[in-house]
């Protein structure tokens, strides 16, 4: 039963490696998952390791602190490609929720809505997750196994999102599906992200659908047909039901599975308009 | 770095509203608690403790946050600002609550102008955000007020006020309306009691904490149905510290029952051998409240026997079900009847005929103040604080279990964060009545959202059934009703919701061959109460939805339809009942012509250019009306007040209405200054105390503006005639009186007499001239065939919703809603269009999202409600058709405004894209598969 709140990240390191800790940062997942009981067990709060909380660049990547929250996020000057995240940032929960909660937090709490997913996914997002053992890089993908499930082990910590600077090209959109307008968990929510070529042609896609399965998934198929294409309004005419196949959702208190499909459908075409219309 | 044991307390500096605070604490303590528990800091509330009601925003470094989710060690050294600070306090701590002499600021004050306080527990979290957008925008348009405060959720003002309050801060004016003595009535000054609210002074029920108080946690079943034993309580009050009590049914030292309608009581304190659902109380446990929040209540002794559970009538009602109270058979709690004329002859000849049905789901009333007091005893009496709509009916109830005289209990309500009929019946008084009797310690309680949502009463779901016809001019022709109410595990109001049904479900039309006829049924969930109209917006949205069926059918347009159909002086109603005057729906049905016209004619142009386009979104036009009677079905319903003249010159109005948000503070002592003839500000209030106001009555069924209304019009005109026969005067001469220090002026008749006050005898209550009226509405029962006289006065009205259909996602954008609301006279038309805004809003919220599924939607981000951006833009028309009896002519308003809203939103679905959702709420994925089943119909 203790806290600790660290200033430098070796010293939050060693403190995972040598006792079971909960992480505690924005504070948005973590209170509401008590319910009515009170914090138990070791809490390690990372709020003060001024190292993650900063948004760089290097030739090669961009890299996000695990620190970052979804207001700093908007108020960052970055590459159109970004849109796609700086529009699901506006769209998490509320202002007062946006000004604490971290990215990295709605990453590790690995919701099947987690409003982040699909947008960091068509960046090609990569997370370091470090421990006293090293560092170790793995693509978001790999990152997230399932509901509330991720690949950290017990005295890793999710350090850094990284966005390679090769996939943080061309334009992107991003659209939210809720019953409501704000403070909505969602139905259904896509993100895109489309580059084209001086000619107009599609040279890069990235599309990702969250809300209808497990962990958010890329449209791959979609992308493939989507590459190579002139980048027209006609591109919505390619997308196809079957290009959703990856997708497994569930009938909840929100919606139904076929509705799920049916909406990501309409959705996935609306995104792609409108990144092309960017 | 910093290594604390959880478990000890540090001390944290941080800045409160520019003012250096140390406190000690543990350093996951959230915010909230920190501020409120340990500075007293009570401005900043808890709504949720998730993050999803923003009730609890405060500002760190200038940014808002919600103060439930930020654990006081990540605001150390920071600036937190709070709504204590907004206003401007001379020489005062501003860590302290006193602000009688405050400034307020620019944006309080806009907030008092345009009355976007109602019950005030969400204005500090309002007033937060609020403040962080106008540094940065001064002028903000309404979309960027409704972005900056989208976080903060508000079911009384269907948020219009507080958006115009905000838009409006800018050009804030300092000038209040004073209304010039006898014009108060009809005058649109601020609440009364508004100041407390934008200071966030005002004290709810959490808000208090005796010194040294215990705590109350409630025990309770996990399952819907279940036998159960409790073990040794002894050994788990030895074996766990802190603990000074642990409450079951063996403490009862009065009756184990309670319910709101006395022939039907059958709920009891502390279950006995059976948990009827989940959520009921077993046991309650006495302690230290920092002992109590740290108990599993895994480790509380008892054995759970699980029972096959009926959680829907049909289950129920079926002939496997087992009985949830052995009393009643089948487990039917009451069946209501309405029969008038001869429906099935008139159904038979009728040219044209319409079969709708109907369900509608659990609907919580999403308060954002859960339930919270607190209990002193005093010598052998009991004092007990806490939010509540029905101070004397709680009275009641306490007095019976506690084997207590009525005069041994006091109920001292707090200011009430909501309520909407969930707060009339008792949740956490008997709790701290016992721990308080026994231990004779002060006792609180505070629920949970989650607590509050699985253990209080809901609306009725409803399966309803009807079969409406007309002729060929589209008179109608018969009218048959059937519907189920699912009622839960006790009785509450659902009497009640039976018997309105009936009475109700014809709408405001002249039907002369009708039935209606309904059934609550028990099954294990939570008890089905009252929520603002007892059942009457679930039966209007078969009958409403039926009429546009109808009027397609016979080819007239819907609202020449009602028009022709309306109710009208000297038709009888569905009981019989004949109003030689004060029918109003036919002005309100006219009055939305203009707006009609010009709504289905936009939406046609609009649509056409979509379609030319291949875009998704239709709009379409709706319409709904509703009539409501105001006051007790049939059954006795007295209010009581009482005005005084001190000594001193100071008029003083007793008046115990329970405002509860809706503005009866405000709303009554209008009323009471035009009838005694004094200018509105200069009387002192004081409001609903059972040891210190007459009995008003509870805040339900439209009843305080006409009930209490009339007491108090009573009461002023009683007081006034003492006053003028002292001064010599008739009693009908025109005068002027004036309470001065000490002397009383009356002008009348060319003379000016002057009543000396310091010579009188002081009464019993403190007066040297006094007046207390009782009013009760003249109703008669109704008989077998629910023929009588239900109600003395009914409200009418009708809503006509523009919206626009999304028909790839089933989607619904609200665009306009055009209200017209015949409220007899409107004593405030501000609060008369807050009340209408608030009830459209809960309106939305039952049509397009609401569902509380027991287990399941136990939160507020799983149960949603609306929030600023799902309403659409108002225009109001107040229809003022004079009622022959209530005060001024004033009808009730409270819940009438709600009931339009949903059929509405209905009609202009189907109006927009031909899809019929009958199954609420109307969530995107119904609504699609609604339009989906159309197309197919009509390419079959």
């Amino acid at each position: 039963m203790n806290f600790a709140q660290p200033n430098k990240i070796d010293e939050a390191l060693t403190l995972l490696a040598n006792d079971d800790w909960s992480i505690l940062s924005g504070g948005t997942d973590f209170y509401p998952s008590l319910g009515d009981k009170q914090p138990q067990g070791n809490i390690l709060d990372l709020s003060q390791i001024d190292t993650l909380n900063q948004i760089t660049q290097n030739d090669e990547y961009w890299l996000f602190g695990a620190l970052t929250t979804w207001t700093d996020v908007i108020k960052a000057d970055l590459p159109p490609a970004f849109d796609v995240l700086k529009l699901a940032a506006r769209e998490v929960g509320s202002m007062q929720i946006q000004n604490r909660a971290t990215v990295a937090g709605n990453l590790c709490n690995a919701s099947p809505a987690a409003d982040g997913v699909p947008p960091l996914l068509c960046l090609d997002a990569l997370v370091k997750l470090s421990s006293v053992r090293g560092e170790r890089i793995l693509a978001l993908t790999d990152f997230i196994h399932g509901n509330r499930k991720t690949a950290l082990q017990d005295d890793e910590m999710l350090t850094q999102i990284i966005i390679p600077k090769r996939a943080a090209l061309g334009f992107s959109n991003f659209i939210k599906l809720g019953t409501r307008k704000y403070l909505v968990i969602s139905i259904s929510m896509v993100a895109a992200r489309l580059s084209w070529n001086k000619n107009g042609v599609i040279d890069g896609a990235a599309i990702a659908v969250g809300s209808c399965s497990l962990v958010a998934q890329r449209l791959k198929a979609l992308e493939t047909v989507l590459i190579g294409q002139k980048c027209s309004a006609r591109l919505t005419d390619l997308v196809q039901i079957q290009h959703l196949d990856c997708l497994s959702p569930i009938d909840d208190v929100r919606a139904s599975a076929d509705y799920r499909m049916q909406a990501s459908l309409a959705l996935v075409k609306r995104v792609i308009t409108r990144v092309t219309q960017s | 770095m910093s290594i604390n044991a959880e478990s000890a307390s540090t001390i944290f500096a941080v800045s409160i509203n520019q003012q250096p605070v140390s406190v000690a604490a543990l350093p996951t303590d959230r915010l909230s608690d920190v501020l409120r528990d340990k500075l007293g800091m009570i401005a900043t509330k808890i709504g949720c403790n998730a993050g999803d009601c923003g009730a609890c925003t405060v500002l760190i470094n200038g940014e808002t946050a919600c103060a439930c989710l930020t654990p006081i060690a990540q605001v150390n050294g920071c600036s937190i600002e709070t709504a204590e600070g907004l206003s401007v306090k001379d020489s005062e701590s501003a860590t302290k609550r006193s602000a009688n002499d405050a400034t307020l600021s620019r944006l309080q004050e806009s907030f008092l102008q345009h009355g976007a306080a109602q019950c005030g527990i969400c204005t500090p979290g309002m007033l937060m955000t609020a403040k962080v957008l106008l540094n940065d925008t001064p002028k903000p348009t309404r979309t960027e007020v409704e972005d900056a405060l989208g976080g903060v959720l508000c079911r009384c003002t269907g948020y219009q006020k507080i958006i115009d309050a905000v838009v409006n801060t800018h050009q804030f004016t300092a000038e209040t309306i004073v209304p010039a003595v006898g014009e108060v009535v009809g005058a649109r000054i601020r609440h009364l009691d508004g100041r407390a609210k934008v200071t966030g002074e005002l004290t709810f029920g959490a808000d208090v904490i005796p010194e040294g108080a215990l705590a109350v946690r409630v025990i309770r079943s996990p399952h819907h149905f279940a036998h159960f034993t409790l073990g040794d309580l002894k050994q788990y009050i030895n074996s766990n510290t802190g603990i000074e009590a642990v409450l079951d049914a063996s403490d009862i030292p009065g009756n184990n029952c309670f319910g709101v309608i006395q022939p039907f009581a059958d709920q009891p304190v502390f279950a006995e051998g059976f948990a009827r659902y989940r959520g009921e109380a077993i046991a309650a446990i006495v302690g230290a409240p920092d002992h109590l929040s740290l108990l599993d209540e895994a480790d509380f002794p008892v054995e759970w026997e699980v029972l096959k559970h009926a959680l829907l009538p049909e289950e129920a009602l079926s002939e496997s079900a087992l009985a949830i109270h052995e009393s009643r058979a089948g487990n039917v709690l009451i069946r209501g009847y309405v029969e008038h004329g001869d429906a099935t002859a008139a159904l038979a000849r009728a040219k044209h005929r319409v079969s709708v049905k109907t369900t509608t789901p659990f609907i919580e009333h999403g308060y954002i103040e859960p339930e919270a007091g607190y209990c002193v005893r005093k010598g052998e009496r009991l004092e007990i604080y806490g939010c509540t709509q029905a101070p004397q009916m709680d009275r009641e109830s306490l007095a019976e279990i506690m084997g207590m005289g009525m005069d041994a209990i006091r109920i001292k309500p707090s200011a009430c964060g909501g309520g909407f009929g969930s707060k009339l019946d008792i949740s956490f008084q008997p709790y701290l009545a016992l721990a308080a009797w026994k231990l004779d310690k002060p006792v609180t309680v505070c629920y949970s959202r989650g607590e509050s949502m699985r253990s209080t009463t809901k609306r009725h779901p409803s399966d309803i059934n009807l079969t409406v016809g007309c002729d060929d001019e589209g008179i109608i022709s018969g009218f048959a009703f059937n519907g189920t109410f699912n009622t839960g595990a006790y009785a509450s109001w659902g009497p009640t919701v039976a018997n309105r049904v009936p009475v109700h479900a014809s709408g405001p039309y002249y039907i002369e061959d009708y039935r209606a006829d309904s059934v609550a049924v028990h099954t294990n969930t939570p008890p089905s109460g009252a929520f603002r109209g007892f059942g009457v917006p679930q039966s209007a949205i078969a009958q409403e939805t039926a009429f546009d069926q109808l009027a397609d059918k016979v080819g007239m347009d819907r609202l020449e339809f009602r028009i022709k159909n309306a109710l009208r002086n000297g038709q009888p109603t569905a009981t019989g009942q004949v109003f030689e005057r004060g029918v109003g729906i036919v002005e309100c049905l006219e009055v939305l012509q203009p707006a009609w016209e010009r709504a289905n004619q936009a939406a046609a142009q609009f649509n056409q250019q979509q379609q030319a386009n291949q875009s998704p979104l239709l709009k379409g036009v709706g319409l709904g009306s509703c009539w409501y009677g105001c006051g007790n079905t049939s059954l006795p319903n007295p209010s009581t007040v009482r005005m005084g003249i001190t000594r001193k010159g100071k008029v003083v109005l007793h008046q115990g209405a329970m405002d509860i948000g809706q503005g009866s503070n405000t709303v009554i002592t209008q009323i009471a200054a035009d009838s005694l003839g004094v200018a509105v500000h200069s009387i002192e209030l004081i409001d609903a105390d059972t040891d210190l106001t007459p009995d008003c009555g509870k805040t339900s069924a439209s009843r305080q503006t006409y009930v209490s209304g009339m007491a108090a019009k009573l009461s002023g005109e009683a007081l006034r005639a003492t006053l003028l026969e002292s001064a010599g005067l008739s009693i009908n001469t025109d005068a002027s009186i004036i309470c001065h220090e000490g002397t009383v002026t009356v002008d009348g008749d060319g003379k000016s007499l002057e009543i000396d006050l310091s010579e009188l005898k002081i009464n019993e209550f403190g007066y040297v001239f006094m007046a207390q009226e009782t009013y009760d509405p003249p109703t008669k029962a109704l008989d077998e065939k629910g023929q009588g006289v239900p109600y003395a006065v009914y409200g009418y009205g009708a809503q006509l919703m523009e919206l626009t259909v999304d028909t790839e996602l089933g989607t619904i954008k609200l665009n306009h809603i055009t209200t017209a609301h015949d409220v007899g006279r409107a004593i405030n038309p501000m609060l008369v269009e807050g009340q209408i805004e608030g009830g459209v809003a809960q309106g939305i919220g039952m049509a397009l999202m609401e569902e509380y599924l027991p287990g399941r939607t136990e939160n507020l981000h799983d149960y949603l409600m609306p929030t600023f951006g799902d309403m659409p833009n108002f225009t109001h028309n107040i229809i003022e058709v004079e009622d022959a009896e209530g005060p001024y002519g004033a009808k009730g308003l409270g819940e009438h405004v709600l009931i339009p809203t949903a059929p509405a939103i209905l009609n202009a679905i189907r109006d927009a894209t031909g899809a019929t959702v009958t199954n609420l709420p109307a969530t995107p994925d119904k609504v699609l598969t609604a339009i989906n089943a159309s197309k197919q119909v009509g390419a079959a």
